[in-house]
């Protein structure tokens, strides 16, 4: 039966065919979004993979005997310390200030962020010149207890256990403050009404209800402790990261870096998994609450328990070391450092475009994963969060390779004479590899809480894609993103191996600034580019803490 | 739009637009590109001075010696390096190997730098000289108790030796020479002797370590001179004197910082001349004493500071030793736990 | 004329599984229509499909005439002249709402944009709200808001899911005659999906009941209760029992405390055959006769405010239901006169035969 006109419409409108599929077409279209970047960030792993084919069989075979069972262990109980002290330290601090009211818990709540700003290689050199055999500490004491006085050592797997986890505790305080914030209360109030005391509801409900944000912070920090290769050679552990190195500086081997660095992509990939999983089960909740109600206040001298945890965690993560390095810096001033203060804007500049970048490549491929959802997409978004698993200078061999082979391949390709490599797309494409990671979580966490009818209602009020985006989407999405850059260009700034290799000519940071003088062991002059390097961390820094604060202010779902 | 998010937002596009700006690309005859593993602060001195002399402009990329090899090897014949600077022979030997130097003729540089100081290839040339001895506790030890490197495994210096790590090239460079004089077999011995000495976890490098030699953690340890140098010059007083090992043996173990031109640089000439500058008298001092090392150029005198320490016999092993048996060395201090 | 919103034999469903069978309906421009039907039958996935959110394996939907879904083909939702209101409101939480009203409305100038706002949301009752934040709302306003937001660009049709679930139970009813009364006044078409038969019969011109995919029957309130076309609409609306009886030959129904007049429905729903049949009794059908020589015995009784509604255990066995007066209380295990009040009752086919 022919569809009769209505007046309104002025004529029979034939079903637009584009309109037929739209919905089929934009699918095939995030998909392609989804494949293309993640791409992008697994080229250089691609890439790097191939070098497997000249791994030295003989060199493998020494490796497994002598080097590799002694750095499996190594690693395994550093990342299992780390693992440990930071949840532990993240979460306890999170509920601490989360929950309760007690004597500078403001001043903490931010506070307790700052170590962020410090890069964990320089808290390295900063402790060990601090509390080794002939720093000031053990002098010290042995002028006071005697010159045999013998202590155990501070170049260890505890030692760095303990300054790595004291560089990335923030991340899983971050996370869990997110957690607590939101649920926290809900969770005592049942809890308590159940009859648990404090503690155990701390145990049994708010804890394991805040594990997919413990599991996104612990991601990150096991990663990370995978890959840093800066703070394990100061304290001189192997770990397989340093096998890693040492195939490739020492045994002038890459393809046997390579193929160990694969090993690590591995459990990198199957850690992201895992973490998704965790994740995907306890799915996002939003709450009644509006904002975060005011914690409870502790009696008695508790209450300066409570303040001497926090103070302790920051004057050893951040305070101590700061002191030490304005001490290095003051004694031996030779004027102001010009080099350093411009390294500074170039530190910033590259920081500010980076987390620009890989947070609009974070939001595509968040967008991606809920326009075109499916086994593909979900596979492609974790492994384009794989850059973060490889230690950094094994991941900028690949970008570079790949790059240069871009630069053989697009001149013959297209006629025109030009280079990537060596320009800042080169830096830039570097970090998206390997920083993505960092981005996409507080994205994609934000994204999920966007609820599907809020995307249908826009849809039903006649908002294309394009409008959803920029109305509906971008505005509730602004908490999240800001979080994701902030903390994109916190570990921007203090990135050293990739910058180091994929550096534009003049675009030294301060993170070069300060290998070059540690790799030479000048350590006090490498105090005033530190310092500048913290300075300029706090300014994301602010952002973060007052995203941490605000968040849970707009809600998708009416209040009971 | 709220502040931050503006403000984001120019940054970012500001960047964008910073992007897109053109390689520069080589203008011929105004510039080389170095690329060095020695860091800045110990090359731009030098290369100020040859632009003031010449005119031509240098940009020095550093990075660590085997991202540098390996930008060359993805490079290829597009590569925009002229020359190529490490800081070990070891190094420059798996240039060579990899193929990404170019031998050239030079009689200046063959009369510049000793023979045993140069690739027999004539792919790359050492243009400063450090050594690597000991240095004790002046009131621990006498002088009169060291002798060698070897010495060093021996039971009586049980718990009173200090090393660097095994992972930094310089101890590479040491084992490889000493495979190259005892033979594998012999070397792992002395390694492992080293090994049971050690009074404290291998060290992250030198200057931690000589401190620990003046705090009394250990009574002896073997390090580069320059960090002595530089050490001594910050802190005069402490208790560390230098010793010249292996003198009536083999002689010191040395290293250099050296050059090569790169396989397919685009401007040999201009970089062979700054080669052969850099191996010059005048350039020699610059290079040498802003580091307290020793010029190669055997017509040049070493710095003031650096002479005080004494003459010395130095290895007449050829440096490409080093880079030639240093895998090797690497695994024997694998097998001996020398971390 | 043609109806406001048409569907052809419409299904819908997902990898493999039909979960709308051949859905066939009609909405006449200025009526509400409700969707009902138990959990899981399948009335929201319709709506999404009228909507625009899921496209149709088979079968096609008009909407003013114009169709805008067939199998392969789906006028994308915001190509539609549709308004929806959602379960949760789906009030955009970061506008105001005032803006959210207005969002609908980006094609029209500033001006004419407020001033529309404006008439809205006093036609709602949230007139001068429209600064309010969405959490500063109560559920109710919020619904408010919704509708307001559904309405404002004049759509041809609108959509309900369910949009007075998340509210309390006494703002239900007297929204639900609210709603129904601003739709009817501004004589928009509406369509409802909603479990709850109380809503249905407040609000809809026509209901049509669906179960397991496909739809019951299509009828006004009126008659889905009292000539339900089968007995799944018979046990899904209103409350009532199914007895076992004997139709006789001269259409008449034999109950054991009674003789009804059996009822089909001309036509449509024509009486089976003579012989064991069930019958529907509803509360309302028996009712308390001391005078009745039939007794039955109190089972169960629930206070209801204005009635009791007694179960009542009838001779044979059988349990029938009885809403009565509520000071009428007697206490459960004692005996009271009960006679029929119907004056016809419906039967089926029992269930051996069907």
């Amino acid at each position: 039966m022919p569809a009769i006109a209505d007046a309104g419409l002025g004529g029979t409108a034939p079903l637009a065919l584009t309109g037929a599929n739209s919905g089929e077409r934009q699918r095939l279209f995030w998909r392609a979004v989804v494949l293309l970047i993640a791409a992008l960030v697994v080229a250089p792993l691609i890439v790097l993979l191939t070098r497997i084919g000249d791994a030295d069989a003989s060199l493998i075979e020494h490796l497994l005997e002598h080097v590799l069972p002694r750095v499996f262990g190594h690693t395994l109980l550093l990342t299992t310390l780390v693992a440990g002290a930071t949840a532990a330290l993240g979460a306890g601090l999170a509920w601490l200030i989360s929950r309760y009211r007690f004597p500078g818990r403001d001043v903490f709540s931010w506070a307790l962020l700052l170590p962020l700003a410090l890069p964990a290689y320089v808290l390295a050199f900063v402790a060990v010149g601090l509390l080794d055999f002939a720093g000031p500490l053990q002098t010290a004491l042995r002028a006071l207890f005697g010159p045999d006085l013998r202590l155990p050592p501070v170049r260890s797997v505890g030692g760095a256990a303990l300054v790595l986890s004291l560089s990335f505790y923030p991340y899983v305080y971050l996370l869990c403050r997110s957690a607590f914030d939101s649920q926290g209360q809900r969770a005592m109030e049942a809890a308590r009404s159940l009859g648990l005391s404090r503690r155990q509801a701390f145990w049994r409900v708010a804890l394991p209800m805040s594990r997919p944000w413990l599991a996104a912070g612990l991601l990150l920090v096991v990663m990370e402790t995978l890959a840093d290769f800066g703070t394990v050679s100061v304290f001189n552990v192997d770990t397989f990261t340093t096998a890693i190195y040492k195939s490739w500086f020492g045994l002038f081997s890459l393809g046997t870096a390579a193929q160990l660095a694969s090993l690590l992509l591995l459990i990198g990939f199957v850690l992201a998994m895992t973490e998704h999983r965790l994740r995907g089960r306890a799915g996002y909740w939003s709450t009644g609450r509006s904002v975060a109600a005011p914690g409870e206040p502790i009696d008695g001298a508790r209450r300066w328990l409570a303040t001497a945890a926090c103070l302790g965690v920051l004057l050893l993560a951040f305070l101590l070391p700061l002191a030490q390095l304005v001490v290095w810096a003051t004694s031996g001033w030779t004027g102001v450092d010009v080099v350093s203060l411009r390294a500074a804007g170039r530190t910033l500049l590259l920081g500010l475009a980076a987390a620009g970048l890989v947070v609009a490549t974070a939001l595509l491929l968040a967008y991606a994963r809920r326009e075109s959802p499916g086994r593909l997409t979900e596979m492609a978004a974790r492994l384009a969060t794989l850059g973060y698993a490889i230690p950094g200078a094994v991941l900028a061999v690949g970008v570079f390779v790949a790059l240069t082979l871009a630069d053989r391949v697009l001149p013959a390709l297209t006629g025109v004479d030009w280079r990537v490599g060596g320009t800042l797309v080169a830096i830039l494409l570097a970090y998206v590899a390997r920083f993505l990671a960092v981005g996409f979580g507080p994205v994609e966490a934000g994204m999920a809480r966007i609820g599907r009818s809020l995307d249908d209602a826009a849809r039903v009020l006649g908002a294309g894609s394009r409008r959803r985006l920029l109305r509906i989407h971008l505005p509730l999405l602004t908490p999240s993103l800001f979080t994701a850059a902030a903390l994109v260009l916190v570990d921007v700034m203090k990135e050293m191996p990739i910058t180091l290799m994929t550096r534009p000519f003049g675009w030294d940071t301060l993170a070069v600034r300060i290998f070059e003088l540690t790799s030479e062991g000048q350590w006090e002059a490498a105090a005033l580019p530190s310092l500048a390097l913290v300075a300029t961390g706090l300014l994301p820094l602010s952002l973060l803490n007052r995203q941490a604060e605000t968040t849970p202010i707009r809600r998708s779902t009416p209040p009971t | 739009m709220s502040r931050p998010q503006a403000l984001f937002r120019t940054l970012g596009a500001v960047a964008l637009a910073l992007c897109l700006l053109p390689a520069a690309p080589a203008l011929a005859g105004e510039k080389l590109v170095v690329y060095s593993a020695r860091i800045e602060a110990l090359v731009k001195p030098m290369f100020d001075a040859y632009t003031k002399e010449t005119g031509v402009e240098i940009q020095a990329v550093t990075d660590k010696e085997g991202a540098l090899v390996e930008r060359l090897k993805a490079e290829g014949a597009n590569t925009p390096a002229d020359l190529l600077i490490t800081t070990d022979a070891g190094n420059l030997w798996q240039a060579a190997q990899e193929g990404v130097l170019r031998p050239i003729d030079s009689p200046a540089l063959a009369a510049a730098v000793p023979a045993n100081l140069r690739d027999p290839d004539q792919q790359w040339f050492g243009l400063t000289v450090r050594a690597r001895t000991l240095f004790f506790n002046t009131q621990m030890v006498k002088a009169g108790e060291l002798s060698t490197y070897e010495d060093l495994a021996q039971p009586a210096w049980r718990g009173k030796l200090c090393l660097r790590s095994s992972k930094k090239v310089y101890n590479q460079s040491l084992v490889a020479m000493l495979i190259s004089e005892h033979g594998e077999a012999k070397a792992e011995e002395i390694v492992r002797g080293w090994v049971a000495n050690l009074a404290a976890e291998p060290f992250a490098d030198d200057t931690r370590m000589l401190e620990a030699v003046a705090a009394g953690q250990c009574a002896v340890g073997i390090a580069n001179t320059y960090y002595y140098g530089r050490l001594m010059e910050k802190k005069p007083d402490l208790p560390l004197g230098i010793f010249w090992a292996n003198q009536s043996t083999g002689g010191v173990h040395i290293n250099v910082t050296g050059a090569g031109l790169t396989r397919h640089g685009k401007q040999p000439a201009a970089a062979q001349k700054l080669l052969e500058w850099l191996a010059s008298p005048q350039a020699q001092n610059l290079f040498a004493d802003v580091n307290f090392e020793s010029p190669v150029n055997p017509a040049t005198a070493p710095s003031a500071a650096v002479q005080a320490w004494g003459s010395f016999k130095a290895s007449p092993l050829n440096v490409v030793e080093a880079g030639r048996l240093q895998a090797k060395a690497v695994r024997l201090m694998d097998r001996a736990g020398y971390r | 004329m043609t109806p406001q919103l048409e569907l052809r034999s419409a299904s819908l469903g997902y990898e493999g599984r039909i979960v709308v069978r051949e859905l066939e309906l009609r909405i006449e421009r200025g009526s509400i229509a409700c969707l009902l039907g138990p959990s899981g039958c399948g009335k929201t996935t319709a709506l999404r499909g009228i909507a625009g959110f899921e496209p149709l394996l088979a079968g096609e939907i008009l909407i003013a005439g114009r169709s805008v879904s067939r199998a392969g083909h789906t006028l994308p939702p915001e190509a539609r002249r549709i308004g929806m209101v959602f379960q949760d409101y789906a009030l955009f939480p970061h506008l105001r709402a005032g803006d959210n009203v207005g969002f609908g409305l980006h094609r029209l100038a500033a001006a004419e944009r407020a001033r529309r706002v404006s008439f809205w949301l006093e036609v709602v009752g949230l007139g001068g709200m429209a600064r309010a934040w969405p959490h500063e709302l109560s559920g109710g306003q919020q619904q408010r808001v919704a509708l307001a937001r559904a309405l404002a660009p004049e759509p041809d049709l609108i959509l309900l899911d369910e949009p007075f679930s998340n509210l309390d139970p006494e703002l239900r009813d007297s929204l639900a005659r609210e709603v129904a009364d601003l739709l009817r006044e501004r004589g928009a078409t509406a369509l409802l999906v909603t479990h709850d038969q109380h809503e249905a019969f407040a609000m809809a011109d026509h209901i049509g009941i669906l179960n397991a995919g496909q739809l019951q029957q299509w009828d006004t309130p009126y008659d889905t209760y009292h000539w339900p076309a089968n007995a799944v609409v018979a046990g899904f609306i209103g409350e009532g029992v199914m007895v076992e009886a004997q139709l006789l030959p001269d259409g008449a129904v034999q109950l054991p405390f009674g003789r009804v007049e059996a009822a089909g429905r001309d036509g449509r729903h024509p009486l089976p055959a003579p012989g064991p049949v069930r019958v529907l009794l509803r509360p309302d059908d028996v009712i308390h006769d001391d005078a009745s020589p039939h007794t039955a015995r109190v089972l169960r009784k629930a206070f209801r405010g204005a009635q009791i509604l007694y179960t009542l255990e009838l001779d044979g066995g059988v349990t029938a239901l009885s809403l009565v007066p509520s000071h009428h209380d007697h206490a459960i295990g004692a005996r009271i006169g009960i006679c029929i009040a119907a004056d016809h009752v419906v039967a089926f086919p029992s269930v051996r035969h069907e």
